[in-house]
């Protein structure tokens, strides 16, 4: 940080370190010098020539955002000088601009129409022909209107140093100049949308949410996407009970304003027609519809007779749940039901990353510190895909911080672009081939390891006593899959440890052994599909299933109950780095009752203690109990996020961490979710691969 | 072959001293060049320190003569020639300014002075790796210069130790592409890297970054042409042939409606009407002066009383509220039509404008919009009076002097030459006389 | 795609004249040269000069829509090009360009229909003393009367 210089804005003294521009000064002065294409984190531009401000002894209007403040610069920014500038800046910039705000998407969220507001003149003197060029549609989901545009390049350096994809560039000359994508009519890439939300103006339009309605006719639910772990927020917007689009334009969130395919356009899956709306009951082989308490008070009554006669129970949960429906289930399972045997399909090894980091302080890292770490050694995981958020991080920490970067993947990722070295090796390799990188992981100030599966079990504790070696502090991230992956596992969805990591009383079978085994009773799956890849051993198990749609192994089950997505009620999430987020109920769909509600209903048809199933009181049980969620609710409630703590001391292995795997999903799939959303499946780069950039 | 860009002789009030070996036989080639005091001064500077030969060249008072007039020796200077990246040489022989055709004849007639030229600067910044970059539609002109440069390596005069003095240097040639916007300095070195022709922000500057991000020297091809000269008959001497503040020659680009228009040598303080009368022969047809650019359409125009008692310099044009500019001098004589020269200046700026930045590609649209309709005689006073203030609209706010470019000219010919667009608009009104009375609504 | 050997011949030795690392420097000159050879810059052509330079076909459509000279579709076997800049324009330039439309019945960037001819009106081409000028491909013909440009637009109609 440069020592702090002082300079006159407008009248009043201000201070900032030497060298910072004197938009931001400005700004965090409260002093707003608009402009259109400057974008924090982005490449200056110094393109739209609205930022233009007086200084005193330059010889013209200068841009302030490209201006570093020195010691004594006097400066005026409503002087009539660059009052005038302004409005005639615009005048210019709506002369070819057509007049279609009654039609046009961004009416209302406009930033040309905002500023025209503030600066602008009353009317245009332009009274020649416009030129017009048609609409174009680059993909299902972006449309390009070139007319509206007013090459700002956000777009461009998005989507090319945020993204790191590089697919819109700038073609044609002078006024003539005109977006263009990297296929020429067409658009090949991550479709995540960032384009269209950061078009100040409706250049760029979704083709999902196009026409349907005006932004001030929506309400706007912020809550936390549902697919990937990394627990991005997304700003829903619903009317009549619809969601029509997602965003996150406020930048509200760990994310910014980040986003994938998924985060802005995977919500259509809650809409499907497949969508389970009525409970099923299996009725002479068949599954038919049955009302909400027949299909409960049976559940029930089977439940509590295979109890009474000491049967056994499997109960697999979900990596989609929140924490409060996880930790209600596992205390249902083992407290109301008597049984150890919990599991849910666990994608990454936490437990053995909690026990070898056992007695340290701050050693898990949140995606804030993958923005700011001095380096970041990935293993094992195409992020890009995968991941997409915390690749965002890495690679804006590589641009913007010249953070160090390595890869050790099996294949080709995005990241080797930023990264010092990139090392191609098959999974069993990774541990080896990352500790010849000991000489340069020595050098770097600090370090945030994040892996995948193919480090697990033993592997764990030799990684974490590898990075202990190089004598620089170190933080980790153990990659899992889903939105509640590590919910799942924090709150003690494992046959052998309890909520917090306790290790349990009396361990139980695992997911793959309870399918395995031929004498269970009773096995209770709440959204998971374990039976889309293995047979269930057990012919006499009464099986009973909790799901939004009619899965493989729903269609198995003696018992469907339509369950509610994650953005039809409320509750809590931890993403992949331990923070806990609260997600906000935006629609209902009919029919369905959330998963904690039917644990209620099911614990009470049986009669059983387990406490008021409400997402509030679990909560409260949950800060009170399980170690490393005392998170403070003011944080979780106004739409913070909390870095959970989790147990500071030993924790056993996993009987099998051989079965730890990721569902390797990639942009364009998301388990047995993705193949309902039409947006998903409808662009021309899904299903897409992991480890082709 | 290609056709001759000179008269048989120069003109008696020319100042010969660039142009001294264009009329001999054979003008281009090495051979010539080495009997005719060629590559001498490179190796007079091989003797001197950088700092020595920046000297030389700040007492010559040598100013970039593509148009913006910048001092040569304090570009120079401006190079950190200690800096580990590698210094590059880089000439602008983009040559697209309306009115200015003088770096196609140095090219044409003596590219070995240039190859000197950059040699010599080369010394001064340590620099090892030049290119010229030359317009596209100069296609015979870039075989001309490679086949200069293929001499110049044959003969140990380019490449590994030159001529024993340990001095590497490795010059190559460029093609443009047709884009007036690349002869600006930085969208030069844009479209040197293979991009679009858009201009950098600045600073930092060409010196301290410029071709591939190392510090460059960037100048015009008269610049570098006029060094060998001045290392031949010492900074002082050639400042002298000038006047003061405005050292040296220049190369003038007389066009337009004089008898004997073409390319001459003339010193720096040359008299207008003198240049007018007797380098150019006299008006056309003995017609009046209206109208003159002194320097590309960059540039005010100078009605015909401002311009007869001006000197060709930078001061005095600068006091005349105008700029020597690039050398294109262009000459109108009243039977110019203003309104019509105004339409095609603006329409040449919308036609190279980069559109990077607002005021300039909306602007220059704008104004070709509303000058081709005020050309046509359809429009109010109103409308003349916005050509001025939409000009005005764009000046000294745009990423690049293009913008500036664009709206001098412009201001200056809708100011000095008010009563023809008037006049124009006059001719096509349509008068009401006749018609039925129309009708108000509001009682 | 292959060129001829002697654009291969440019091509290898043009690699060599930029920093390491920096060969996009050769896009701009690699399109010139190469559409003289195939007549206009094609999506083959894109293509090829993209994946020899490790470049994406979008930074190569980036620069062919920003110079003129860099041409999306093919123009007749002689391209004439007429500048009515501001000195040509004093000399008639203007009025050369209305005969050559006039003459060969197309407009600017139009093709004759028998592909022999094209017309372009262009920015100054730097031969402002010699006004009026024009361009026959990349020739130069200066002091060009009406009736030296008719016999002209004749001649390339004969041949």
């Amino acid at each position: 940080m440069a020592d702090p210089v002082t300079f006159t804005v407008n009248g009043k003294s201000m201070q900032a370190p030497g060298g910072t521009l004197l938009i931001d000064a400005c700004k965090r002065a409260g002093v707003e010098i608009p402009a259109f294409c400057y974008y924090e984190g982005l490449a200056l531009q110094a393109a739209c020539r609205m930022c233009l401000v007086e200084v005193e002894k330059a010889p013209k209007l200068m841009a302030g955002c490209t201006l570093p403040v020195t010691e004594g610069m006097v400066v005026h920014t409503e002087s009539p000088a660059v009052v005038k500038a302004r409005k005639t800046t615009l005048e210019f910039l709506l002369t070819n601009h057509p007049l279609d705000c009654p039609v046009c998407d961004k009416g209302g969220e406009c930033e040309l129409q905002d500023m025209v507001f503030r600066y602008g003149a009353g009317d245009s003197r332009f009274t020649e022909i416009k030129h017009h060029v048609d609409e174009k549609q680059w993909s299902p989901v972006v449309y390009f209107d070139a007319p509206r545009c007013i090459l700002c390049y956000r777009c461009v350096r998005i989507c090319d140093e945020g993204l790191g994809v590089k697919a819109l560039g700038v073609t044609n000359r002078g006024a003539y100049s005109e977006i263009t994508p990297n296929l020429g009519d067409h658009l090949e890439c991550d479709e995540c949308g960032a384009c269209i939300d950061i078009c100040p103006v409706g250049a760029l339009t979704s083709g999902i949410y196009r026409y349907q309605t005006r932004p001030w006719e929506m309400e706007h639910v912020a809550t936390i996407c549902t697919h990937c772990s990394n627990g991005c927020k997304t700003t829903l917007g619903v009317k009549n009970d619809q969601i029509l689009r997602g965003n996150n334009r406020d930048r509200s969130g760990i994310n910014g304003e980040f986003l994938c395919i998924k985060g802005r356009y995977a919500f259509d899956f809650v809409e499907h027609a497949e969508r389970l709306q009525s409970p099923l009951m299996r009725v002479n082989g068949k599954l038919e519809e049955v009302s909400w308490s027949k299909a409960l008070s049976f559940v029930a009554q089977r439940f509590s007779e295979i109890k009474a006669a000491g049967g056994k129970f499997g109960v697999i949960g979900s990596e989609h749940t929140t924490n409060e429906e996880n930790y209600y289930l596992q205390k249902f399972a083992r407290q109301g039901l008597g049984t150890p045997h919990i599991d849910h399909r666990r994608s990454g090894d936490l437990p053995a990353l909690l026990d070898a980091l056992s007695s340290k302080q701050n050693t898990l890292a949140t995606t804030a510190d993958l923005y700011n770490a001095k380096g970041v050694l990935i293993i094992g995981s195409d992020l890009s895909q995968q991941h997409p958020f915390l690749a965002y991080q890495i690679r804006s920490d590589a641009r913007l911080h010249q953070a160090k970067v390595f890869t050790v993947t099996e294949g080709p990722v995005r990241e080797d672009k930023v990264a010092t070295k990139a090392i191609r090796a098959a999974a069993a390799d990774h541990l080896a081939t990352l500790k010849t990188l000991a000489d340069d992981l020595k050098s770097i100030g600090d370090l945030i390891v994040v892996f995948g599966d193919s480090i697990k079990g033993a592997a764990v504790a030799e990684l974490v006593a590898f990075i202990d070696s190089l004598g620089i502090p170190a933080k980790y991230v153990c990659l899992v899959d889903y939105s509640n992956s590590r919910g799942a596992s924090d709150m003690g969805l494992l046959p052998y440890l309890g909520p917090g990591y306790h290790v349990s009383q009396q361990p139980g079978m695992s997911m793959s052994e309870m399918l395995a085994d031929a004498a269970l009773d009773a096995l209770w799956v709440v959204g998971s599909n374990p039976l889309k890849n293995a047979t269930l051993a057990s012919p006499k198990a009464f099986v009973v299933v909790q799901d939004i749609f009619l899965s493989e192994t729903a269609q198995r089950a003696d018992v469907v109950l339509p369950a509610a997505s994650a953005y039809e009620k409320s509750g809590t999430v931890t993403n992949v780095c331990g923070e806990v987020q609260r997600i906000r109920k935006a629609v209902s769909v009919m029919g369905t009752k959330a998963d904690l509600d039917i644990f209620g209903l099911l614990a009470r048809a049986m009669r059983l203690e387990l406490g008021q199933a409400t997402p509030d009181k679990v909560l409260e049980e949950i800060r009170s109990t399980v170690h490393g969620y005392n998170v403070p609710l003011p944080v979780i409630a106004t739409g913070g996020a909390a870095m959970t703590a989790p147990v500071n001391g030993r924790v056993p292995a996993a009987a099998h961490p051989q079965a730890i795997q990721s569902a390797r999903d990639t942009l364009f799939t998301s388990g047995s979710l993705g193949r309902y959303s039409k947006t998903l499946n409808a662009v021309l780069e899904s299903p897409g691969g992991l480890y082709k950039p | 072959m290609y056709p001759s860009l000179l008269h048989d002789s120069p003109h008696p009030s020319e100042t010969v001293v660039l142009s001294k070996r264009y009329r001999l036989p054979n003008s281009r080639s090495i051979d010539t060049y080495l009997a005719n005091d060629g590559y001498k001064a490179f190796m007079r500077a091989s003797q001197m320190s950088p700092e020595q030969i920046i000297d030389e060249v700040k007492t010559s008072n040598l100013r970039g003569r593509g148009g913006a007039g910048f001092p040569t020796g304090m570009k120079w200077s401006f190079v950190p020639r200690t800096s580990p990246k590698p210094k590059y040489i880089v000439v602008n022989a983009d040559e697209s300014e309306p009115g200015t055709c003088k770096d196609r004849v140095i090219i044409q007639y003596d590219p070995h002075q240039l190859i000197e030229g950059i040699l010599i600067a080369a010394r001064a910044v340590d620099a090892h790796r030049g290119w010229i970059y030359i317009r596209g539609e100069y296609r015979y002109l870039i075989d001309i210069m490679d086949e200069a440069l293929a001499e110049a390596y044959a003969r140990g005069w380019l490449g590994k130790n030159i001529q024993g003095t340990g001095f590497d240097f490795e010059l190559s040639s460029h093609t443009g592409a047709g884009a007036y916007e690349c002869g600006e300095e930085s969208a030069l070195l844009e479209s040197l890297e293979g991009k679009r022709g858009v201009p950098r922000i600045r600073p930092p500057f060409p010196a301290v970054s410029g071709a591939f991000q190392a510090p460059t020297i960037l100048n015009n091809v008269e610049t570098f042409a006029a060094v060998p000269s001045i290392f031949l008959m010492g900074g002082q001497a050639w400042a002298d042939l000038g006047i003061p503040k405005a050292g040296g020659t220049k190369l003038t680009c007389l066009t337009g409606h004089v008898n004997r228009p073409g390319v001459h040598e003339l010193a720096l303080g040359f008299p207008v009407r003198k240049m007018i009368e007797d380098v150019g022969g006299g008006m056309r047809g003995g017609n009046k002066l209206k109208a003159m650019i002194p320097g590309g359409s960059s540039c005010p125009v100078l009605t015909g009383e401002e311009a007869w008692e001006l000197t060709m310099d930078y001061d005095s044009m600068a006091k005349a509220k105008t700029m020597l500019g690039s050398g294109g001098v262009v000459i109108m004589d009243e039977t110019t039509d203003m309104v019509k020269a105004c339409l095609r200046i603006i329409r040449f700026y919308q036609h190279e404008s980069c559109g990077w930045c607002i005021p300039c590609r909306e602007g220059t649209l704008w104004l070709k919009k509303l000058l081709t309709r005020l050309d046509e005689g359809v429009g109010s006073a109103k409308d003349i009076d916005l050509v001025g203030d939409l000009a005005d609209n764009m000046l000294g706010r745009t990423f690049c002097p293009l913008g500036d470019a664009a709206a001098l000219p412009t201001m200056s010919i809708v100011r000095k030459f008010r009563h023809e667009f008037e006049a124009k608009l006059a001719k096509k009104a349509v008068s009401m006389a006749g018609l039925p009375q129309l009708v108000s609504i509001n009682g | 795609m292959t060129f001829s050997p002697e654009l291969e011949k440019r091509f290898a030795e043009m690699a060599g004249k930029y920093p390491e690392g920096r060969q996009k420097a050769c896009l701009i000159p690699m399109l010139m040269y190469a559409q003289d050879e195939v007549g206009y810059i094609s999506e083959e052509l894109k293509a090829e000069i993209a994946r020899r330079l490790s470049i994406s076909v979008l930074e190569v459509n980036e620069v062919v829509g920003y110079y003129t000279m860099l041409r999306k579709k093919r123009m007749g076997k002689t391209h004439l090009q007429i500048c009515t800049n501001i000195s040509c324009l004093l000399w008639d330039g203007d009025k050369l360009w209305d005969r050559a439309c006039e003459k060969l019945g197309i407009g600017h960037n139009e093709v004759t229909a028998d592909g022999t001819v094209s017309l372009e009106e262009v920015e100054c081409i730097g031969a402002c003393s010699w006004a009026p000028a024009i361009q026959v491909n990349y020739d130069f013909q200066h002091n060009v009367t009406i009736d030296q440009l008719d016999t002209l637009i004749d001649d390339l109609r004969k041949a």
